[in-house]
């Protein structure tokens, strides 16, 4: 009876220690918390290899891992691999993580590494993965990746390309990526098995996901963020009345106009971090007469002072405050403050000189203006069709009679892609999954070359051979201060041609408990591995 | 009556293969699916590959054939967004459209009937006409409006019912439904309130007038003439005149309340099959808007069915005209 009891005081005594033990690594960090939040859109698919979008891989980024991420300060680390190194100019050489477990057991190795990339090649992230020509095992660890060029930038281009399970995808006959022709529904379109922080619990597409923590995950969250479910909200005032009630933590997509009675609430605030993706509008330089416009005998865009007026009569400040309510920044360059290759002084918005404006007008021989139809859209990013109207309004004030047509995008884009580019003027928005500026140059302005895929999102077909020749130098110069001057050279030439007119750089927009502190990418990504739930 | 029968089936048939071939004509003009497909950056090249692929370079009636080829085969196609199988996606919402339909029928039937009912029998009283203040809010007021009304009430200020979602969803392997938890029916009040308002200000309005018109009839003069308490000539006499076509008026839009939930389900994320057309417009899904839209021509052409194969039971008049 003694005995027992003695052993009895023992153990509570071990279990004392063991509790400290265990509380003392712990200390300070807040309890595992569960976590809703809600989003306007949802992910497609939750196979990493399928479609290219930004949501997909905003989802899945607490699932599946790359060989290297980005981290909370947006700067590249190690995931799946330790490190790299460039050995030559179209070599990169990976050494992998050790002892890294996918979410059903089964360890990670080069193997999955040159699988993910076979099958990522033949999915619809394939432009993503561009530039590598070929993978080589060279034993379970490490990897080398020939690029089909000399690649300076090749860890920039690869976060978004997911490592999947090798045996996993042999086993449930998922080897071939999801494609919108298939005859089958593959098991990775509802399914995922990724080396990440959190695995799929449970997933009803359109509705909603729910993600439990992945206890083999090698790193540490720095959060606490257990349990998480992510809702699909599509109207906005619902979703703002869901954060309002406390149904979840956080929302995505407030409404500019809902932004002040978040902010008035007491038990909640507005996060509203910069978006990668900026707002321009371009001309069509490559017709000679404006399809949709009065002048049918010549193009006036083809005049440098034109576009230097349109410039000049723009007022991004107006289109900020009155718009936006001040959830954008007005830029002097088509690429966010955030990409590799922004320069400061050339990224200063243009101040707006309405009498200048006119009298480049009067010089360029349109002093009684012209018509023109500018093509927006009206469902893809905040405000779109209300900034259409504005830009509209300014240059009504020299004389360029603008008729904006906002559609929606499904339907705008049939007539504005490639390859029909079937617009005289055009409201575009773009966000450089690299965050480097070298894609931005390759697809938005080097001249269009259906062979080589250059230009292909050139809308208004802008031609300079003298940007052409850097951006061919900067896609093979490996040292990153004559690669910085070439880019900076590149868009100082675009800037004095007025080749793209930059409106803003749009703020993304999340509602949030004042108890949750988040951390808000600027890809539009949703790091749950950081987020705190006090 | 097999004739009669024939005929009808012959005639629903031959407008549902027009309603597919609208339906394929309209969303071939709907967009562009590649814009959601490709990435910004893809190449010309992808962009034919996926063309192909899809089989967008086919002229219209090849397309038109295939579809309807497939279609009839079981084969329902694949959504360009979500790479699912449309038949399953569209099986997968049908439940939450099909219950939250239900539940605003019971709603109407709860409230409409006997609000009605009494607005007939007193239409010069106080509450009367109160009640057919309050009707016309109903029939004027756009559904999207009395969402948003209802949520900022009892989500926000009261805290009462959740704003958004189906609550917990038991699978019975058939169906997943949601009228078998609490949570279920909390989500389902709102939702199913704000789709019923237009159904009980109609079925008021309709119910009252019908009575009111019964009400003058000579079999009810007569009944007064009688002596028969006021009670006994309303609730038996009456009524049995003007049930008939309030029920016929109910089926019909049974198949309308299934057909545009859309708003309804937009404003509360209520996951069915007007919450999967809305993202699969924004898409340009093409696939799933088609199937979508040939689902409800079927819907309302079944219903309709019906509601011809019964008027002779109830009118035999129907059939004697035929002939």
């Amino acid at each position: 009876m003694s005995f027992s009891f003695s052993a009895f005081k023992r153990k509570m005594l071990l279990g004392t220690i063991a509790a400290a033990a265990l509380a003392a690594p712990l200390g300070g960090m807040a309890e595992a918390a569960d976590f809703k939040f809600a989003g306007p859109l949802d992910a497609y698919t939750l196979d990493p290899h399928a479609v290219s979008n930004t949501l997909i891989f905003a989802v899945l980024a607490n699932v599946y891992e790359p060989l290297v991420r980005r981290n909370a300060e947006q700067k590249i680390e190690g995931a799946l691999a330790t490190d790299w190194k460039q050995i030559d100019g179209t070599t990169w050489e990976f050494n992998l993580r050790k002892d890294v477990k996918f979410s059903n057991g089964n360890a990670f190795t080069a193997d999955d590494v040159v699988f993910s990339l076979t099958r990522g090649q033949a999915g619809g992230i394939k432009a993503n993965l561009n530039s590598i020509a070929s993978i080589e095992k060279v034993d379970d660890y490490k990897i080398r990746i020939k690029t089909r060029a000399i690649n300076p930038i090749l860890p920039n281009q690869i976060t978004n390309w997911y490592i999947m399970d090798k045996e996993w995808a042999e086993a449930n006959n998922t080897v071939q990526p999801g494609a919108a022709n298939n005859a089958t529904e593959t098991f990775a379109n509802r399914n995922a098995m990724g080396t990440g922080p959190y695995v799929i619990k449970e997933r009803d597409p359109g509705v909603k996901t729910v993600f439990a923590p992945n206890p083999g995950w090698w790193d540490k969250k720095t959060g606490n963020v257990d349990n998480a479910t992510f809702f699909v909200i599509p109207n906005p005032s619902t979703r703002v009345s869901a954060l309002i009630s406390g149904e979840v933590d956080m929302i995505d997509g407030v409404p500019p106009q809902d932004a002040e009675r978040i902010e008035n609430d007491p038990k909640l605030h507005m996060q509203a971090g910069p978006d990668l993706r900026t707002i321009y509008i371009q001309p069509d330089v490559a017709r000679d007469s404006l399809i949709f416009g009065s002048e049918k005998t010549k193009n006036p865009f083809k005049d440098l002072k034109v576009r230097q007026a349109m410039e000049l009569a723009i007022d991004t400040g107006a289109i900020q405050k009155r718009i936006m309510r001040n959830f954008s920044v007005p830029v002097g360059l088509p690429i966010g403050k955030e990409v590799n290759g922004f320069d400061a002084a050339l990224g200063a918005p243009v101040k707006p000189d309405v009498d200048k404006a006119k009298a480049l007008m009067k010089e360029a021989g349109y002093e009684n203006g012209f018509s023109v139809t500018l093509d927006c859209t009206s469902d893809r990013f905040m405000n779109d069709e209300a900034t259409c109207l504005a830009v509209a309004a300014s240059l009504a004030r020299i004389n360029i009679k603008v008729d904006p047509r906002a559609q929606p995008t499904a339907k705008w884009a049939t007539q504005v892609n490639p390859p029909e580019y079937n617009t005289s003027l055009a409201m575009l928005g773009y966000s450089p999954a690299t965050y480097d500026a070298h894609i931005f140059l390759t697809s938005i302005a080097a001249t269009r070359d259906a062979k080589s895929g250059l230009g292909a999102f050139n809308i208004g077909g802008y031609s300079n051979p003298e940007v052409d020749k850097l951006i061919d130098l900067i896609g093979k110069e490996t040292d990153q201060a004559k690669r910085t001057g070439y880019i900076t050279q590149a868009f100082k030439l675009m800037k004095a041609d007025v080749a793209f007119i930059p409106l803003h750089q749009l703020n993304i927009l999340w509602g949030v408990k004042d108890n949750v502190t988040v951390v808000q990418p600027a890809d539009l990504a949703y790091p749950l591995r950081y987020f705190t739930v006090k | 009556m097999l004739n009669y029968a024939a005929s009808r089936i012959v005639q629903t048939v031959i407008v549902l293969l027009v309603i597919s071939f609208i339906a394929f004509l309209l969303v071939a003009n709907i967009g562009d699916p590649l814009a959601a497909l490709l990435s910004a950056d893809a190449t010309v090249n992808e962009r034919l590959e996926l063309i192909a692929k899809l089989g967008l370079d086919q002229p219209l009636w090849t397309r038109f054939l295939h579809f309807i080829g497939n279609m009839l085969q079981g084969d329902f196609g694949f959504s360009y967004r979500t790479q699912d199988p449309v038949a399953n996606l569209i099986a997968e919402r049908l439940p939450a459209t099909v219950e939250l339909a239900f539940v605003s029928l019971l709603i109407t039937i709860a409230v409409g009937v006997p609000a009605g009912i009494y607005c007939g029998v007193n239409p010069n009283s106080l509450f009367g006409r109160f009640i057919m203040l309050i009707s016309t809010a109903g029939i004027t007021l756009p559904n999207f409006v009395v969402g948003i009304l209802l949520i900022a009430v009892f989500s926000v200020q009261l805290g009462l019912l959740p704003s958004f979602g189906r609550g917990t969803v038991v699978d019975l392997g058939f169906w997943k439904t949601g009228l078998l938890s609490v949570s279920g029916w909390r989500a389902i009040l709102l939702p199913a309130a704000t789709l019923s308002t237009f159904q009980v200000a109609f079925i008021i309005r309709m119910l009252r007038t019908q009575l009111m018109e019964v009400g003058q009839s000579e079999h009810i003069r007569f009944a007064r003439a009688r002596g028969l308490s006021e009670a006994r000539i309303w609730y038996v006499y009456a009524i049995k005149n003007t049930l008939l076509p309030v029920i016929t008026m109910l089926g019909l839009q049974l198949g309308n309340i299934i057909a545009f939930s859309v708003v309804t389900e937009n404003v509360f994320a209520w996951p069915g099959l007007g919450s999967l057309f809305l993202q699969s417009i924004q898409g340009a899904d093409i696939p799933v808007i088609a199937i979508y839209l040939i689902f409800v021509g079927l819907v309302f052409m079944v219903i309709n069915l019906i509601v011809e194969l019964l008027y002779p039971l109830i009118d035999a008049r129907v059939l004697r005209r035929q002939t």
